[in-house]
């Protein structure tokens, strides 16, 4: 296969490409330690992994600054490391411990990071997108510069959230980036049998606003298509509708073994898969030498690693804290009044 | 004090906190250009220009949720809706992202953020526009729900709402905007969860809310030409509920009704009526009586529409049935 070509990408530093690799090897294998934790049955509830669209979230973060914010919906834990929080506070959230990012209140679905603008992790299909809409309101509000990322999947663009999200987010030309992860399936279903589009950017002409196909399964390529997008939003020029074209390795989630689609498709799929299509154009482009990005993988290895001590050792949440962060003063409980 | 009507009353508290305050916004349909479908922001297009008061496209779900995004970044939204049966679009954002968000981010978020306008029945609007939605939002922990019954109650406590650090559904009327009342001058607020005693008595306690209120007032001055002197208690807050004062005046009446136009199953009387059984169980000579609407969708033919509304004489029955009077 021809290898592709990039325009802004060519101009990235070696040390952004190592990090970049850096980040969608860290995800990747704190994802499959994940799946080895749940069927120990450390980690509970819904478990929805990633694993396969790591470039879609490594290649937005680096389109964009620390500065901006990050909302998504329960496919949560790659968006929440590539902002830069560390992989113990997220494994022990998945293991409900004190120590995890929400204090073990949230879980896989609902994980937060506000210092580095990660705003969550929300449960239920397109809801994020209209909460999207507000974070990138406010920005135009404050005149702030600032610049919302949301991310959704494919089956979320049949909800009326994201219609009215993205009537209002052009109307008003906030700066907003929707990045639709295309993975081509919602649940079980094939977006063939639930989208009268397939193709999710079309959609964006029912806005006014761009709409851009990228390939999510190359870093480089998500990292242009965002970057641009950025600039755009910055520039006051309003949102733009990405769709990165990805797949999951995995099931819907931990309870799905995805019997919906075959072996032979997900061998075709892991064929253009985003870890070594980023090693080779490293090694290509001699950013870093074989030795030094195998060091990184047994480093991540460690890492993660750590993250599952840290996790299981950390203290479960005293039942004390129950009725605490209902409000933020907190009013009196029903039944106090004997 | 001077007289003012509850939509100027309610005007009012809008004016002052965008004034106060250059994070609040308001946001709704008409709520701009055309001076609110109800009036209630007359005026404040164009005092505060577009930036402040901002028309938004008929879309609940999205601009109920845009300013829940909003107050997540800090700002403080003030949501109309147009009415509260239209918000059942939008009850996604409220309860399930709003009402949650700081839980599920462990006090690391809050929402300061209020969705008002019209509850309940106004007249012969048919089923799908008399509706009341009290109990279904003050069901879900993380939000609280004010249910104003006077112009000064209004804007006393919608001045509270806006400042408060938390989610808040605002329900009026639309009834009751053209109501007047007697609105303190200058600068006060009301604090959310401090009910209010409207008619003092000692025969019997009514706890009512709203519009209802004024019902429960008419009811009570029927019933004290029968020598049956009722306390009529407004919670003025259905979440947080002033449950002491609820409860002080049941034990000095000895009896209790609690009475409101919406609907009887899983409403807030039955929790009012669940608190006052408990907490006063040593002084009821009867159980707490519920008047509430027939439990029907809301009919249109004026005929069915005033049987299926409680009104006065439906207080007066109920309170003689809570002191075992024969009617």
């Amino acid at each position: 296969m021809a290898k592709p070509t990039y325009g802004l990408a060519e101009k990235l530093d070696k040390a952004t490409l190592v990090n970049m690799y850096r980040q969608l090897v860290l995800l990747r294998k704190f994802e499959e330690r994940c799946a080895q934790q749940y069927a120990l049955q450390k980690i509970a509830g819904f478990c929805h992994l990633y694993i396969g669209q790591e470039a879609v979230a490594v290649g937005t973060e680096f389109g964009i600054t620390p500065d901006d914010y990050v909302i998504t919906a329960y496919r949560d834990h790659g968006q929440i490391l590539t902002r830069g929080t560390p992989p113990g506070p997220v494994m022990a959230e998945l293991f409900g411990k004190v120590t995890g990012v929400a204090k073990g209140k949230g879980g896989s679905m609902h994980l937060f990071d506000i210092p580095r603008n990660f705003y969550g992790g929300w449960g239920i299909v397109g809801g994020q997108i209209p909460l999207a809409l507000g974070a990138a309101y406010s920005s135009k509000y404050r005149e702030d510069g600032k610049v919302t990322v949301c991310y959704f999947g494919e089956a979320a663009v049949n909800q009326g959230a994201f219609h009215e999200a993205l009537n209002m987010a052009a109307l008003w030309k906030v700066p907003a980036i929707f990045i639709c992860e295309n993975n081509r399936y919602g649940m079980g279903t094939p977006i063939e049998v639930s989208s009268a589009v397939t193709q999710v950017h079309k959609r964006a002409c029912a806005y006014d606003m761009p709409g851009v196909y990228a390939d999510g399964k190359d870093t480089l390529a998500m990292y242009e298509a965002v970057k641009a997008a950025a600039d755009r939003a910055r520039a006051g020029e309003g949102p733009t509708l990405i769709e990165a074209d990805t797949y999951r390795y995995r099931g819907h989630s931990m309870s799905d073994p995805a019997v919906y689609r075959t072996r032979e498709e997900v061998d075709q799929e892991r064929k253009l898969d985003p870890i070594p299509k980023m090693r080779d154009w490293i090694l290509s482009k001699k950013a870093a030498k074989e030795a030094e990005l195998d060091a990184i993988d047994e480093q991540i290895d460690k890492d993660v690693e750590e993250s599952i001590r840290f996790a299981e050792e950390s203290p479960w949440p005293p039942v004390s804290d129950l009725y605490e962060d209902i409000y933020v003063d907190p009013i009196r409980q029903h039944g106090d009044m004997k | 004090m001077r007289e003012l009507t509850f939509r100027d009353a309610l005007n009012e508290a809008l004016d002052e906190e965008l004034g106060r305050d250059p994070d609040t916004f308001l946001m709704g349909e008409e709520v701009g250009a055309y001076n609110g479908a109800y009036k209630v922001s007359k005026g404040l297009l164009d005092k505060y220009g577009p930036k402040r008061v901002v028309d938004s496209p008929i879309s609940e779900l999205g601009f109920c949720g845009l300013g829940v995004g909003a107050a997540m970044m800090g700002l403080k939204p003030i949501i109309e809706v147009m009415t509260w049966n239209f918000a059942i679009l939008a009850m996604d954002q409220i309860v399930n992202t709003a009402a949650k968000m700081r839980y599920m981010a462990a006090g690391e978020l809050s929402c300061p953020i209020v969705f008002r306008g019209p509850n309940g029945a106004a007249r012969s609007l048919g089923a799908q526009h008399s509706q009341w939605f009290e109990a279904q939002y003050a069901y879900f922990p993380g939000i609280k729900v004010i249910v104003p019954s006077t112009p000064a109650d209004a804007k006393g406590l919608l001045k509270s709402a806006i400042r408060d650090p938390d989610p808040v559904v605002f329900m009026e009327s639309e009834t009751m905007y053209a109501w007047k009342g007697m609105v303190p001058e200058g600068e006060y607020t009301i604090p959310i969860g401090k009910g209010d005693i409207k008619r003092e008595g000692t025969d019997c306690t009514i706890v009512a809310w709203g519009k209802a209120l004024k019902i429960a007032l008419d009811g009570a001055e029927l019933l004290a030409k029968d020598g049956i002197n009722c306390e009529v208690v407004d919670p003025r807050t259905i979440r947080p509920l002033d449950e002491e004062i609820i409860v002080n005046s049941v034990r000095k009446t000895g009896a209790c009704v609690v009475f409101e136009e919406g609907w009887p199953y899983y409403n807030v009387g039955a929790q009012i009526s669940d608190i006052v059984q408990r907490a006063c169980f040593d002084v009821l000579d009867s159980p707490v009586i519920r008047v509430t609407g027939a439990d029907v969708p809301m009919p249109y033919a004026r005929t069915l529409e005033d049987a299926a509304r409680p009104d006065p004489t439906s207080v007066v029955a109920g309170v003689k049935n809570a002191l075992n009077v024969r009617s």
